[in-house]
Formats: C-alpha cells, structure tokens, sequence
C-alpha cells in the first residue's frame, strides 16, 4: 500500500442524500441495520426509562396511579408505541439471527422472506400491543 | 490469563456466544412476563407489588437485567467500533455505556429488593 496510487483521493459517492434514497437495500439489510438502532435505542434512552417507570410504579400505590395518569399523555404513548416497536423489532430479528446461526433459512429467498417476515410480524405485534396499552 | 496467538481468529467467540445466550434468557424471560401482566388477573398496585414480590420473579428479572447488560455491551461495543473512528472517542463513548449498563443493575436491584 506504499504506492502512489493508494494516496490519490478516490471518490466517494456515499453521501447521505444517496444513503438515504438512491442505493437500495434488500430486505435483510433493512433488518439487520433496523436491528442496530433498535438495540441502541433499547439501551437508550428506553432501558432508563423502563426502570424509572417500574421504580416509581413499585415503590408505592401513589406512584403507581401517578404512572397510570403518566401513561395517558400523548406524547408518552407515541413513547412508548416506539419502544414497543424497538423492543418487538428486536426480539423478532434476534430470533431470526439466531435460526441463521444454526443454519436455517440461509438460502436467498428463505433470508429475504424471512427479512420481511420479521417486519410485517413485528409492526403487527406493535399494533396488537399499542391497541391494548391505549 | 488469554493464550494469544499471532494469527487466528475466534478472539470473538466468546462475545458472540455470550449474546447468543443472553437474548435466549431474555427472550424466554420477556415471554413469562407477557403471562404474567396479560393473565386476566386485574391490573392495580396489589397485583403489580405481588408479581415483583415473589422470590423467583426478583431472581428471574435481576437474571434478565444481568443479561441485559451483557448483550448490550457485546452489541453497544460492536456498533462504536463499526461507526466511530476516533480512538479517544470510542473509548469515552465505551466507558459511558460500561457506567450506564452497570448503572441499571445497580438500579435494578435497588427496585426489587426495597
């Protein structure tokens, strides 16, 4: 790598604007990078909030109707529809890595259709859990 | 003490099993709890205090905290190294997910045994 032609800027073409609607990813892209910002946005800011919910739900009967109230707002409820999304996004891809890991579905078509699988399940199970919270 | 080899791989293996086995526990753990609140059984403070009250339900959710904690520094370290060039930057960023993750255990528990 000591020659010229490795120290000649090279072009890039991955710029936001392209990242965002120019290069097309698959289905198990889409999940895969999906799987990545859910995870990071379990860990936060959602893993501080469920324990700040759970602390003052527990620590006594005001706090627990005071949670009740807390859940009604608005903007709590789209809240927490995301992090039931991440959380639901999450498990659902992981267990998909997972059947990957030991072999199953690697294939193509099975990967792409289990990619989509992933993401249809998973807003539905969204949608199932939001209806019941709300 | 690690019996480092110049070439080779499997450095990671032990990371990646280890998040492997965690999302197992947690997986199985996030399904017991779905029982547990979606029973039937009415949804006030007597209920909520008794399901967290039981000894198992303090182990199994100190369990899936531990966890917790486990699989995302495996997948928080994955993702700084992947995203962030910056040596002296990752690192900090490293740090504060290792307080944050540590943090939320000691939280955990400060919740469950009151």
């Amino acid at each position: 790598m000591s020659s010229a032609a490795a120290k000649k800027p090279r072009p890039k073409y991955l710029t936001l604007p392209a990242i965002l609607f120019e290069i097309r990813l698959p289905w198990p892209a889409r999940v895969s990078i999906l799987h990545r910002i859910s995870g990071a946005l379990l860990i936060f800011p959602f893993g501080a909030w469920l324990l700040y919910m759970l602390d003052v739900s527990l620590a006594s009967e005001a706090g627990f109707e005071r949670m009740r109230g807390y859940m009604q707002l608005p903007l709590v409820k789209i809240g927490a529809l995301v992090l039931i999304w991440a959380y639901c996004h999450h498990f659902c891809a992981g267990i998909r890595f997972l059947l990957l890991d030991l072999n199953k579905g690697v294939e193509l078509a099975p990967a792409r259709g289990s990619a989509l699988a992933v993401m249809v399940v998973s807003l539905l199970l969204t949608a199932y859990f939001g209806v019941k919270l709300w | 003490m690690v019996n480092r080899l110049v070439v080779g791989a499997h450095y990671g293996l032990k990371d990646w099993l280890a998040q492997r086995i965690t999302a197992a526990i947690m997986a199985v753990y996030t399904i017991v709890v779905l029982f547990v609140v979606f029973s039937g059984r009415p949804f006030n403070y007597a209920v909520w205090r008794d399901v967290f009250a039981s000894g198992w339900m303090r182990i199994a959710t100190l369990l899936f905290v531990v966890s917790l904690a486990w699989h995302a520094w495996v997948g928080a370290r994955d993702i700084l190294m992947d995203y962030i060039k910056h040596d002296g930057l990752r690192l900090a960023l490293q740090v504060i997910t290792v307080l944050l993750l540590a943090g939320y255990v000691a939280w955990a528990v400060e919740i469950l045994w009151r």
